[in-house]
């Protein structure tokens, strides 16, 4: 069974995030990008489904500018096999993302699709959805545990409001994965060199006649307003004291 | 203009998500329809019926809505959205599931997590794990929104309206429900609790988290949370975690114990009306945040804590 994992290029987890002076957008100028955090535990899990032997390949796509070729290198070093970039400098949003990714899958036909549940940029939670609905394929969100059944269904469990759920999905299907997953490995140096070798594909969303015009128009994107520190409070008693007279909420 | 809104609700009752969500319908349209999907979910269709400024409630059961299964509730709502200008649902782990799809099959870009509605086309929502707003205006005709519900005030009650039985088959025929996992507890539901008790990477193990935070939520009436650093480590459950990953809350009091305060909790708990914050290193940046803060290392500071709560009476 071949698996699919689209990755998406981001700003780094860890950078603080600055909204530019014209409100036109967030500073991505000089800030370290790297892949998306929930890609990376995709990546990781089609990878070990390759080594259990329970995937024959691994098939990388990512949607996005020219330098979105180093996040797929990055998760052929974790041990996929290959890759697919479909450049472009355009904002390609969700459903655009969801259309591109639906003629990949025809054309490559995984028995599986497995993505981050949500980019930490515009953190629309909606990709992996939207895919499934294009596809008409059943969908399991928020994986924390995937058990393939043979190569006919698997068995997820999704982080759900309260507590976890488990569904049988008929493969295939569209999986997207939560935090607790797994772990996602580092890349060792010789499977860094290794990753330089395998092979990238590069087309434009015009080669699968897809329309990416956004549907959304951004007019400015501004700062959230700035919550004011308050005061600090030399002991319990007072703080007690405090929460009770001054703040009402005991 | 109608809008459709997709409830929250535990088959008895609709959630105060639900409520919300009325009201940021409300912003766009007077005409709201609510839709309950479940299973023997009737009582909480009548509730919905009592909500005021509701027009009328559609209610669809099956096995697999009973279980909110993305393929069975798009199945019931493609069908309706041709009545619709607008469908809202709240954003839960289960309005996130389905509401993409539902978009999809529309041919529409969802606007997710929205926090302010401008006009029928622009909307406000958080980007960046909350670090920016975007003002974004929509071209599409027929708008798929999920709405943040910890920003909008709950609707009241009051209305009288019809309930009207949907006939579509809400199945799931490649999906099938095995088996679910509820974390049974007599505390409020984190993002409904009026105070939230958290602890933070410096409880330092699980024993310990159960062994301080939990008493003192208990004594508070508190729901639990925990910073994601506290899940990732094993001290809390993953439903616990409030941030941009986890949920997002806005309690009267928050309490932050041994949290450091990172951007992605920020983000899941700023909205709060009192934040308090205890931790032993001052230049944490929980207290950039905190209305009152405490350095204080909690072995000590939770104890005492108790010991004046209970002086009150808690």
């Amino acid at each position: 069974m071949k698996v699919l994992v689209p990755v998406k290029r981001v700003i780094d987890y860890n950078v603080k995030v600055r909204v530019k002076p014209d409100q036109s957008g967030v500073d991505l100028a000089n800030v370290k990008m790297s892949m998306n955090p929930f890609d990376e535990i995709a990546t990781e899990e089609a990878v070990r489904m390759k080594e259990k032997g329970a995937a024959t390949e691994v098939v990388v796509v990512s949607i996005g500018p020219q330098p979105a070729q180093e996040t797929i290198r990055t998760a052929l070093a974790m041990g996929a096999d290959r890759g697919l970039l479909i450049q472009t400098d355009q904002t390609v949003e969700p459903l655009a993302v969801a259309k591109l990714l639906k003629a990949v899958v025809e054309q490559e036909q995984p028995g599986l699709v497995i993505m981050g549940k949500q980019a930490i940029d515009d953190d629309n939670n909606a990709t992996g959805q939207m895919l499934a609905a294009l596809l008409d394929w059943p969908q399991a969100t928020f994986a924390s545990k995937i058990e393939l059944n043979g190569a006919s269904a698997a068995n997820v469990t999704r982080e759900v409001d309260g507590g976890l759920q488990t569904l049988e999905v008929q493969l295939p299907a569209i999986v997207t994965a939560d935090l607790r997953l797994n772990e996602p490995r580092y890349a060792s140096l010789p499977n860094i060199m290794k990753a330089k070798k395998k092979p990238i594909d590069v087309k434009s969303p015009g080669d699968f006649g897809v329309d990416i015009t956004p549907r959304l128009k951004v007019s400015k994107v501004t700062e959230p307003p700035k919550r004011q520190g308050g005061v600090k409070v030399e002991s319990v008693a007072d703080l007690v004291m405090r929460l009770k007279n001054e703040a009402g909420v005991l | 203009m109608a809008v459709l809104v997709i409830a929250d609700h535990d088959n008895t009752a609709v959630r105060d998500t639900t409520l919300k969500t009325v009201t940021a319908a409300q912003k766009l349209s007077g005409d709201i329809d609510v839709l309950v999907l479940g299973q023997n979910a009737r009582p909480a269709a009548d509730a919905a019926a009592r909500i005021a400024g509701v027009r009328k409630v559609l209610l669809a059961e099956s096995p697999a809505l009973g279980k909110m299964i993305a393929e069975a509730v798009t199945d019931v709502v493609v069908p309706l959205a041709a009545n619709y200008d607008a469908i809202l649902t709240p954003a839960t782990s289960a309005g996130k599931n389905f509401s993409p799809r539902i978009a999809a099959k529309l041919d529409v870009m969802q606007i997710t997590d929205v926090i302010e509605i401008l006009d029928a086309n622009t909307f406000v929502r958080p980007i960046y794990a909350g670090n920016a707003l975007e003002t974004v205006t929509s071209s599409d005709a027929k708008k798929v929104i999920t709405v943040r519900p910890t920003v909008f005030k709950a609707a009241g009650e009051g209305g009288a309206a019809p309930v009207e039985i949907v006939s579509a088959t809400g199945d799931a025929p490649k999906t099938r429900f095995v088996g679910e996992e509820v974390v049974k507890s007599d505390r409020p539901e984190l993002g409904a609790a009026k105070i939230v008790v958290s602890g933070g990477r410096a409880l330092g193990s699980a024993e310990e988290f159960q062994r301080v935070i939990e008493p003192l939520a208990d004594k508070l009436g508190a729901a639990v949370g925990a910073s994601r650093a506290a899940v990732d480590a094993g001290y809390a459950p993953n439903d616990y975690q409030v941030g941009q990953t986890g949920k997002v809350v806005a309690p009267d009091l928050y309490l932050a114990i041994g949290i450091s305060g990172a951007i992605q909790h920020l983000a899941g708990m700023k909205d709060s009306k009192v934040i308090v914050a205890i931790n032993k290193d001052g230049d944490a940046p929980i207290f950039s945040v905190a209305d009152y803060g405490l350095v204080a290392d909690y072995k000590t500071a939770v104890p005492e804590l108790m010991d004046e709560l209970s002086k009150l009476g808690k």
